[in-house]
């Protein structure tokens, strides 16, 4: 009996090496993001808005039109994106240096406007590019470059809880935290992701899916003790779920 | 008088202009003085079929401009000075991305929060950069109402033959004087504009990026040698005004309001048969360098009069060295000159040597 191929490579997602390090989870977003546009034959009509760290080079890897927007800024430019080209897909893909700290007004006002528009928000509590310093989501305790002694809550206050501000706005069609640290949560992002798609092509509103992840360069750590990190520290302190879905309160 | 000719302020010329010039999207954050700007397009844009956004603030304005300049649509944003100064960092973006779009600053008095009146303040910030990284923005500098509606007309066109920010500079003056302006008829959307570069969803080409991040060896160095050779073309959008300059001794540049004030002021000497005249520039950048140069070499002197403490005079004296230097009068800010301010400098010029 000859071999059949169940599981390939979407054709949008590049075949290359990423730049990213060994036990970074960026790749697997990229996956699931590219198969979500897939799904929904979204390939030929997206313009993705890359942002600034270590996914800048999301257009390395996902092969739809791309703009680079300056820190922080990934929702204006898309909302500039989406006015002038309302029939396009757009999506923004931030890390939570970009999103949550320098860029906490735009994401907060782009959400409350409802634009049409769905943010991918990969939070790992650390800024990676620039080499590990602290994060608005850094947890309490947690050492960093600029926090050796860990992060404290007195001093530097504690990490911010995007997904659970986010789903306040009023323009908000979809909110969801989730993480890509076993296979079950694996499923569940994608889940989460298709679902805020769902609401740009039906025109409900802003969608937005925080999805936790590892940084084992700048945590210090092993791959796999990155992992479990996820699951142990970071999930407690960042619930996992659907904060908001406007679909399923009519 | 035709039906075309509107009795309109000059923010107001800006706002029609670029209506009349395909812009349809506009995002903006009030600050005065040039407030009608948004005040009109938010029911004019959208009744013309196109987007109006009151963003959040000038840092995000300026980036949305950069993301629907991104899709090679007209667009526009429109600010006064300490908004310019936040979106400095979206325009060095777009300047690096090879992304045309039109910004307008009504200047008004700085530094910092300054006042809300007239100023030539930003002229520094307008035509040395502004925002990080050698480059350099196309800078329109609007004298009347007219030239607010004809140079905002014109930007969009510049913007997209450059793939380039152009920026408007104007002031608390002209931008709200009224005054008669003729329209133009209005350009058709030509929706093949940027063709071959804009973003519009892949379809069955290959991806399109639009970046301003060159980390490969030689690469930035490659964009910047190419971005230079395109500000080096932009010479050839050179515009001024020349008035009276012909058998003058004395030349007194001045731009935008002031230029228009002078103007008023160079007309009354000539009437006492002092030998003096005008050359005003329009664009600041381009500068008139050459035709500042040909005078110099006619043996003509100069004097350059600002409504600040002495910026664009650098570019006078760059201009005419090795042949002449230039004088310079400040009318600071904070205040409203009449054509009699300056009468007494530029009487004392012309008469000096």
């Amino acid at each position: 009996m000859s071999e059949q191929l169940v599981f390939t490579r979407p054709e949008v997602l590049a075949d290359v090496a990423t730049h990213y390090c060994p036990g970074c989870q960026h790749g697997v977003v990229h996956r699931i993001v590219a198969e979500c546009l897939e799904g929904y034959g979204l390939v030929e009509k997206t313009i993705a808005v890359s942002s600034i760290g270590c996914s800048v080079f999301l257009y390395n890897y996902i092969l739809v039109d791309t703009v680079e927007a300056p820190h922080g800024r990934a929702p204006a430019v898309a909302t500039g994106v989406k006015r002038a080209r309302t029939d396009a897909f757009v999506f923004t893909y931030q890390g939570d240096g970009d999103l949550a700290s320098i860029g906490m007004a735009e994401i907060m006002h782009a959400a409350n406007r409802g634009e049409r528009i769905s943010v991918i928000f990969v939070n790992n509590t650390v800024y990676g590019m620039t080499g590990g310093q602290m994060a608005p989501t850094t947890m309490v305790g947690q050492k960093t470059t600029t926090c050796p002694g860990g992060r404290c809550l007195e001093r530097e206050g504690g990490p911010i809880h995007m997904s659970e501000i986010i789903a306040t706005l009023g323009g908000v069609a979809y909110c969801a935290r989730t993480a890509v640290n076993t296979i079950k949560n694996i499923a569940q992002t994608k889940r989460a992701i298709r679902r805020a798609f769902e609401t740009q092509i039906k025109g409900e509103g802003f969608g937005f899916v925080e999805v936790l992840a590892t940084c084992p360069t700048n945590w210090r750590m092993s791959s796999v003790a990155a992992n479990e990190r996820v699951g142990k520290e970071m999930i407690p302190e960042f619930p996992l779920g659907v904060f908001k879905d406007a679909a399923k309160e009519e | 008088m035709s039906a075309k000719r509107i009795f309109i302020k000059g923010n107001e010329a800006i706002a029609h202009g670029a209506l009349d010039a395909g812009c349809r999207c506009y995002f903006g954050y009030p600050i005065t003085p040039q407030n009608d700007i948004p005040e009109m397009l938010s029911s004019a844009m959208p009744a013309a079929g196109g987007e109006f956004v009151q963003a959040e603030s000038e840092v995000a304005s300026a980036n949305m401009l950069l993301g629907a300049a991104a899709c090679g649509v007209r667009a526009m944003t429109t600010s006064s000075s300490p908004g310019v100064s936040l979106m400095q960092e979206a325009i060095s973006y777009m300047a690096g991305s090879d992304l045309p779009g039109v910004v307008v600053n009504m200047n008004r008095g700085g530094p910092g929060l300054g006042d809300i009146g007239p100023s030539q303040g930003d002229y520094f910030q307008s035509v040395k950069g502004g925002g990080h990284g050698d480059y350099r923005t196309l800078v329109l500098a609007p004298g009347s109402c007219q030239e607010c509606y004809d140079l905002t007309f014109e930007a969009f066109d510049l913007a997209f033959k450059y793939r380039n920010p152009v920026l408007i500079l104007g002031d608390a003056i002209v931008g709200q004087m009224k005054e008669p302006v003729a329209r133009r008829e209005a350009l058709p959307i030509d929706p093949a504009e940027g063709g071959d570069w804009k973003l519009t969803g892949r379809g069955q080409r290959a991806p399109r990026i639009l970046k301003s991040l060159f980390l490969e060896d030689g690469a930035l160095a490659g964009q910047n040698i190419r971005l230079r050779d395109k500000y080096a073309a932009m010479a050839a959008e050179v515009r001024y005004e020349a008035f009276e300059t012909a058998d003058a001794e004395l030349v007194v540049v001045a731009y935008g309001s002031i230029g228009r004030i002078v103007k008023s002021t160079v007309r009354a000497l000539r009437a006492e048969g002092l030998k003096v005249g005008l050359l005003r520039p329009v664009t600041l950048f381009p500068f008139p360098e050459a035709a500042l140069r040909d005078l110099a070499g006619q043996g003509k002197r100069f004097l350059t009069i600002e409504h600040n403490l002495g910026q664009m005079v650098d570019d006078v004296r760059l201009a005419v060295r090795g042949l002449a230097d230039s004088e310079f009068f400040g009318f600071l800010p904070g205040n409203m000159p009449t054509p009699e301010d300056f009468d007494a400098p530029v009487r004392a010029a012309v008469k000096g040597a």
